[in-house]
């Protein structure tokens, strides 16, 4: 099976007042039809300017290299033209705040009903208000065609989530990519919007990018895992090696870090993730890492696989196994 | 229980919101608190979860009387704080004191994080040298002394929750709210303040009220745990009867729907989930204020306010069919 999405040594960069910030440096993945990829990392690691780079939603301050492939169609370095006519129908993009991803003014069937009519020539309004109402009720809107007439001030936080959902699926995209899509929400309502998310997965085959910090939704939603610290993969498995046998100290720390069942003390990672104006040369997690020698400052560790994940750390090989 | 620091009592806070209907503007009263009492034991630590709306950090502000409830009562250390004259209220602001979430919003950006810490010593009038306690007071949260003379731009997200915990410190509270203090932060850093948090209360025999919608948090942090819902309390326990026994179907509903950093688990577990999103507090429903979205809800629940009492389960809960479901259901 072919890749839905394919990503090859991307590198994202801004120049800024102070320098250039290296966001993303040197990422390869590919996403897979019907698959969910859980991204997860801390702020600052690179996990939304990733894909906001693949979107071609970054201004012009960014400078994106490398290639991230969807079908036939190279993204990077693309015309705006081309970028238009992939976002929105190749791929769509939802993000953590539907409120201030909705127009305020306009009825929200006629925003998803926008969605169908830029996309697909020929459609008529009618028939693009139709669907918009067929689309708000795939996402469990209730009462779908009085709902569609509302504006996005009378919906929900939940709800504006599923209408953003709709937006997102309504050209039958190969790739979603949901950029935290539930940290705002209340837990009863991210437990509804990922069902949705999980449903049309199963159902369309999208396949899904999940961005999140939350290991918790991670467990719940992803097929495979992809680690990210300062600009760089640093791990990559399926979940349940991830979370049973991880190699990387990095994501060792991270699952050491939350709270278990018992009331023993919490294991945080000392220190904090480094300046992305001057990465630290060899591995960006040697200065937190409880592991590192000197090595680790002289080589950038590539990602290969180790027992069962792939791992960006020299020493994996002599790690001990963790239980 | 050792001695209470704190004890709330029936308390309420009504809120009025103008609307408006037609050209007509209508007051209309969101009832954000109704009718909670708990008690805070000395160097007890006791949560608050909920979701938005529910009303708990409403309660963790009228505790401190930063907004004056409509009734109840709220006693600190046997002081009635509800009507005090401010003037009273002020000696005893420097026993009780209060942490953000967001350390960026709560210190002023153009005052050195020295000069923030030791802002409330200058307010209070305490006497001594500031610089030394300010030091002082950075040591004990793990900062350094030369910490002092930096702008909070100057310190990471887990740094600056650090000083907002040392300005809260600077007058020797011995309660303190903690209002979502590590939401904000990364898993990594976030166990490093919690860690902190919980050794201040050892060294300096702390009481907390802790706040926060991140369940797994407050089990580890908390002894007693309440579960808010539209203002009211649904159920009340020790933390980890309430996480391994929880009768009400709200809390089981809440914990259920929790993801745990398992894979296994989460793909073998049974999940409740609730329809709907939270009713809107300017006009709840009536009886009990989760039958709308309860799934065991009857026509007795609409009728009749079930009370929070202890109905055989081992801990308080505010429900007329509880119901003590297995601790594999809800795993955490």
């Amino acid at each position: 099976m072919s890749a839905a999405l394919s990503v090859t040594d991307l590198r994202v960069s801004f120049n800024t007042m102070l320098g250039t910030v290296q966001a993303v440096r040197g990422v390869s993945f590919d996403v897979q039809p019907g698959e969910v990829l859980g991204v997860v990392g801390e702020s600052g690691s690179g996990k939304s300017v990733t894909f906001l780079g693949i979107m071609g939603l970054l201004g012009r301050s960014a400078r994106i290299e490398g290639s991230a492939r969807i079908g036939d169609a190279e993204l990077v370095g693309a015309a705006p033209k081309v970028q238009r006519k992939v976002r929105g129908s190749e791929m769509a993009m939802i993000f953590q705040d539907p409120l201030s991803a909705l127009n305020p003014v306009h009825r929200v069937g006629a925003q998803v009903a926008e969605m169908l009519l830029a996309h697909q020539k020929g459609m008529t309004h009618k028939a693009a208000n139709e669907r918009a109402v067929e689309l708000l009720d795939i996402v469990g809107i209730p009462q779908p065609d009085q709902r569609a007439r509302q504006y996005a001030h009378e919906f929900s936080g939940g709800m504006r989530q599923r209408v953003m959902i709709a937006m997102a699926i309504a050209n039958n995209p190969k790739v979603l990519i949901a950029d935290e899509p539930t940290t705002a929400l209340d837990v009863t309502v991210q437990a509804q919007i990922l069902e949705v998310i999980d449903r049309i997965r199963k159902e369309m085959g999208t396949a899904v990018v999940l961005i999140t910090h939350d290991l918790g939704v991670v467990a719940r939603m992803a097929d495979r895992v992809q680690v990210m610290y300062a600009g760089r993969v640093v791990e990559r498995g399926d979940v349940m090696s991830i979370f049973q046998s991880p190699d990387h100290p990095y994501t060792r720390g991270l699952l050491a870090s939350l709270p278990g069942l018992g009331h023993e003390r919490l294991t945080p990672i000392p220190g904090a993730p480094p300046n992305m104006l001057q990465p630290p040369s060899g591995c960006a997690f040697r200065a937190r890492c409880p592991q590192a020698i000197p090595a680790c400052a002289s080589d950038l560790p590539e990602l290969v696989k180790v027992r069962l994940t792939e791992t960006a750390c020299i020493r994996a090989n002599e790690l001990e196994v963790m239980s | 229980m050792s001695d209470p620091i704190l004890q709330v009592e029936n308390l309420t806070k009504n809120f009025t919101v103008k609307s408006a209907k037609g050209l007509r503007v209508v007051r209309r009263t969101v009832q954000a608190v109704t009718d909670v009492s708990l008690t805070i034991g000395s160097g007890q630590t006791v949560g608050l979860v909920g979701e938005s709306g529910s009303g708990k950090t409403t309660v963790g502000r009228c505790v401190l009387r930063l907004i004056e409830p409509t009734s109840g009562s709220v006693k600190f250390q046997g002081n009635e704080l509800v009507g005090m004259p401010a003037k009273h209220l002020r000696g005893l602001r420097r026993q009780m004191q209060i942490v953000f979430q967001d350390p960026y919003a709560s210190l002023d950006p153009k005052m050195t994080v020295g000069a923030s810490i030791a802002e409330p010593l200058e307010i209070q009038g305490v006497e001594g040298n500031h610089q030394d306690r300010v030091a002082e007071l950075l040591d004990l949260v793990g900062l350094a002394p030369d910490h002092a003379r930096r702008f909070p731009h100057e310190f990471s997200g887990g740094q600056r929750q650090r000083v907002g915990v040392a300005r809260a410190l600077a007058l020797n509270p011995s309660f303190i709210v903690l209002d979502e203090p590590v939401s904000a932060l990364d898993v990594s850093i976030q166990a490093g303040v919690v860690n902190l948090l919980q050794d201040l209360q050892q060294q300096l025999g702390l009481s907390y009220l802790f706040i926060a919608h991140d369940l797994s948090v407050v089990r580890h942090i908390s002894d007693v745990i309440a579960v808010m819902y539209l203002g009211k309390i649904m159920e009340m326990g020790p933390a980890d009867d309430l996480y391994e026994r929880p009768a009400h179907p709200y809390t089981q509903a809440l914990l259920s729907a929790v993801p745990e950093p398992d894979p296994v688990a989460e793909r073998q577990r049974h999940r409740i989930m609730l329809q709907g999103d939270v009713p809107s507090p300017i006009d709840p429903p009536s009886g009990c204020r989760f039958r709308t979205r309860c799934p065991i809800a009857q026509e007795r629940c609409a009728a009749e306010e079930p009370a929070l009492v202890d109905r055989g389960q081992g801990h308080p809960v505010a429900c007329h069919f509880p119901q003590t479901v297995p601790v594999s259901v809800t795993a955490r």
